[in-house]
């Protein structure tokens, strides 16, 4: 519309550093905080004044913490590798296929993806402790993976509309059998889809904070969130800030790294089934 | 249909004409149909039971149990009750003052989410220099986990260790202040996310209107409201609908930040605290049904208001 001045220029330059601010202040004071020895922890500083690696070396040397990690990082894995092969069958299926029910199918994973989860924790906690899936990995995946799967065909199917699917046909005139002609033409087309959904999947599973709570009750399948909110310090009534905010960190930064490596994808990922959804 | 005598002359003579070949391309037609039905139910059947058994299934138990006396503690006492926990649970001031706290939290993050969003969605839109770099950092409060980012404002507003907080006060032991923190987090967490979506609806406004209005004169406020808000409506409305159903659901930030004290519980933490304080899973299913019908009449309420651009209403629609 108007000339691009060096005015403008600057004042977006401000916009966009507030939004960094907004963004990356509270981020930033975890790590501070994980960083604050005893003395100065209790100065109030935005800024630690003597950093240290102590709260660290601590959590790394507790037990329930980096058993808690396993699990988040076991737990979110499989359930994200079930959550997307399931929800690609089902998303192949409702953007390429005729079949009855299909509005159904669509409508329903919408209403699972408006479900409030607390509704399900009273019973899912009687009926998982009847099958002995309480406080057991299963018992915190299949629920995962439930909730990922409207999320999953939503975004999948929606990149599996934009594939052009005639290609598989052109490659299969051309003499390539029907394994080749989905091998070398349609995965390679529908993998970063796949793999945008995957990250947006793990991403939801490594959040969940409420059936970690209480579908769990010792260090054996709680995952780090749920175990955070277990850390006692000296006393029971005192949070053990130092190590919290490592743990905190800790498990930021895969979360972070995602969202560098794959700004665009996720953006991509988030809007695609919003729009079309 | 009423079809005339020469037209079913006509089918009928149409139909003799059909050669043996015709047929057995249209049986082969009607198999490759009867194939692809086959296929496509194949395929979504495992997605589909997997979410009926851990959705719909709990639900209707969840019915059935909040009908009986099943108390954890007392289990020789179950017996069916018929609605005697809904008068319990409708009757008790604590479920009211926590759907109370609840109706507050949702109203007032989803508003300020849907105001701060937008103007963040306008911002990653339009801005000429760094847009990657303000989308990557927009997406840090979206990806970050939510009891790491309410640890954060926790820590941040506890006296003398965060930064945030006025010395001589606790805010987060205050009913007033404790409700702001809670939806300060909620928003924060949040703003991205909304952004997004109402991204993903700009970016479909076309380049050419916005231009042909300002030619006519319309200033950037008259633009934005008669040009984009209009065209982006569908995006606002899906946007506000999955916030407030989200907002309505808040457990992770109140359960750090407060633990419910000072009446801050929400609906959600009222019904954890009863499953793991109180092991009635009587009172506690009462409270999950009712939950789940208010979500029902919530997701109601915005698809008849807003009728055919609500999600869902076209979706099984589209190619």
């Amino acid at each position: 519309m108007q000339p691009v001045t060096t005015n403008r220029k600057l004042m977006w330059w401000g916009i966009n550093t507030i939004v960094l601010l907004y963004a990356f202040i509270p981020v930033f004071w975890l790590v501070s905080l994980s960083l604050k020895d005893d003395q100065t922890l209790n100065d109030g500083k935005y800024f630690p004044t003597s950093p240290t690696d102590d709260n660290y070396l601590s959590i790394f040397k507790n037990e329930d913490f980096v058993r808690a990690l396993i699990n988040s990082i076991g737990i979110c894995v499989i359930a994200t590798l079930v959550a997307i092969v399931l929800g690609t069958m089902a998303a192949y299926a409702i953007a390429r296929l005729q079949f009855p029910g299909k509005k159904a199918i669509v409508a329903m994973a919408l209403l699972v993806s408006m479900f409030p989860q607390i509704a399900l924790v009273t019973p899912l906690f009687k009926i998982e402790t009847a099958l002995g899936l309480f406080d057991t990995w299963p018992g915190l995946i299949i629920p995962y993976i439930t909730f990922a799967l409207p999320l999953a065909i939503y975004t999948l199917s929606a990149f599996f509309r934009e594939i052009p699917w005639d290609l598989e046909k052109a490659a299969k005139m051309d003499g390539a059998t029907p394994y080749q002609a989905f091998r070398q033409v349609i995965t390679p087309l529908a993998m970063p889809g796949v793999f945008t959904t995957a990250i947006l999947v793990f991403i939801a599973c490594w959040n969940d904070f409420l059936f970690a709570l209480s579908l769990t009750s010792t260090s054996q399948a709680r995952t780090v969130p749920a175990a955070m909110s277990y850390f006692t310090g000296a006393t029971t009534f005192e949070k053990p800030t130092g190590p919290i905010a490592a743990a905190a960190v800790v498990i930021t930064i895969p979360i972070v790294l995602f969202v560098l490596v794959f700004q665009r994808r996720i953006v991509a990922g988030l809007t695609s089934g919003a729009v079309k959804g | 249909m009423t079809a005339t005598p020469t037209s079913a002359a006509a089918e009928a003579a149409a139909e003799s004409m059909e050669d043996e070949t015709t047929q057995i391309a249209r049986q082969r037609f009607t198999e490759a149909k009867r194939a692809e039905r086959k296929l496509g139910l194949m395929l979504v059947a495992p997605a589909v039971v997997l979410m009926l058994a851990v959705t719909a299934y709990p639900v209707l138990y969840a019915m059935w149990l909040s009908l009986n006396r099943a108390d954890l503690r007392r289990p020789g006492e179950n017996k069916f009750i018929w609605f005697d926990n809904y008068v319990t649970v409708l009757s008790s001031p604590i479920w009211w003052t926590a759907f109370g706290v609840t109706a507050l939290i949702t109203v007032i993050s989803a508003a300020l989410e849907l105001v701060l969003g937008m103007v963040l969605a306008i911002v990653m839109h339009r801005t000429l220099v760094g847009r990657g770099l303000v989308r990557t950092s927009a997406l840090i409060p979206y990806a970050i986990v939510t009891v790491v980012a309410a640890f954060s404002w926790r820590f941040a507003w506890t006296e003398d260790l965060g930064w945030l907080a006025p010395s001589g006060s606790a805010p987060l032991t205050k009913f007033g202040s404790s409700i702001m923190i809670i939806i300060l987090a909620e928003v924060w967490k949040t703003v991205p996310f909304m952004a997004l979506l109402l991204m993903a609806g700009l970016a479909l406004v076309p380049e050419d209107l916005l231009k042909a209005a300002s030619m006519d004169g319309a200033s950037a406020w008259k633009r934005f409201w008669l040009v984009t808000v209009p065209l982006i409506k569908p995006a606002i409305l899906v946007a506000l609908l999955f916030r407030t159903l989200d907002a309505f659901r808040v457990f992770d930030n109140i359960f750090i930040l407060t633990s419910g004290a000072n009446e801050t519980s929400s609906v959600s933490m009222v019904t954890y605290s009863n499953l793991i304080r109180g092991l009635n899973l009587g009172i506690g299913s009462a409270m999950s049904v009712l939950i789940f019908i208010t979500t029902g009449i919530i997701a109601f309420l915005f698809i008849k208001l807003f009728g055919a651009a609500a999600p869902g209403s076209d979706a099984g629609g589209r190619r």
